[in-house]
């Protein structure tokens, strides 16, 4: 190849499309893997594929909040589901005998996406990137937004409380 | 900014190579030799018993739900963080507070007795 530079290799390109491969195969893989709980990895794989997005939008924020209460925590909780509540490694089929309902919810689904995507008229702005949007939220959370931060750990509290106290199996005290 | 995040992209490239490397190639070079005593589960030198890939208990589904909550507080702290040297005191006692209503509920729960396993 000739007069070749590795500077001119479009790094943002590469990362887009290794992303949208890593979701949209990690998206294949749930519908199609006969195991439950590969289908749960491979959604773990399609969530990180979107935390690349983020990135790429410079959405930094985002990009951790995806990775770690998608990929992290949500997955996470899929996996305890399914171990919960059934053999972990069995192979089963995915489908019952409801698969023609939400195979026509899910094209109907598609055709109005495809609908709205074509339709709207996406407006693009010139101004450039907010540069460090963590530290401005952090100066909006920690500043003017001090009051609901605080109550963010205050719902917190109460889903804790309120989890424990519905999943809790009551002491013979309590009966 | 995009460019901010190549390390991470470098981190994550190395990190894959790495565990690649440490599987395939000891797949391919290492020599293998099984026999029952090797083959079986090994944990601790324990004899396991039964089957690993049986339903889990329910009851652990708190400690699923605790996890998730303290995941979310933590990625409060995330902008704090970033702005930890130039907060200073202020932003210690804010953070602690913010912590602080999360552990109260924590050591609650905890004499709850919701982390007792029977």
């Amino acid at each position: 190849m000739p007069n070749f530079d590795p500077s001119q290799i479009p790094l943002v390109s590469i990362v887009f499309w290794v992303m949208t491969v890593f979701t949209l195969g990690g998206a294949l893989g749930v519908v199609t893997s006969r195991n439950l709980f590969h289908a749960a990895l491979y959604l773990i794989l399609s969530f990180f594929g979107v935390t690349g997005y983020y990135v790429l939008l410079s959405a930094g924020f985002l990009a951790m909040v995806q990775l770690m209460v998608y990929a992290g925590a949500i997955a996470i909780l899929i996996l305890f589901a399914i171990m919960f509540s059934r053999r972990p490694m069995a192979h089963e089929s995915q489908a019952n005998q409801q698969w023609w309902l939400s195979l026509l919810l899910a094209l109907a689904l598609f055709v109005v996406l495809v609908v709205v995507v074509g339709a709207v008229n996406w407006p693009v702005s010139d101004a450039a990137p907010a540069a460090d949007t963590v530290t401005q939220l952090g100066v909006a959370l920690l500043g003017s937004y001090l009051i609901p931060f605080e109550v963010v750990a205050v719902l917190l509290s109460v889903a804790m409380i309120g989890a424990i106290f519905l999943a809790r199996e009551k002491t013979e005290a309590e009966e | 900014m995009p460019s901010d995040y190549v390390p991470i992209l470098i981190y994550l490239l190395v990190a894959t190579f790495i565990a690649a490397f440490a599987l395939v190639l000891p797949h391919y070079l290492g020599p293998r030799r099984p026999n029952p005593a090797k083959s079986d589960t090994i944990e601790s030198g324990k004899l396991s018993y039964g089957d690993a890939r049986r339903r889990v208990p329910v009851q652990y589904y708190i400690v699923a739900m605790v996890f998730i909550l303290f995941d979310i507080e933590v990625l409060f702290f995330y902008p704090w963080a970033v702005l930890f040297w130039d907060l200073k005191w202020y932003g210690l006692v804010q953070i602690a507070i913010f912590a602080f209503l999360l552990v109260e509920s924590y050591i609650y729960i905890w004499k709850k007795g919701a982390f007792k396993w029977k």
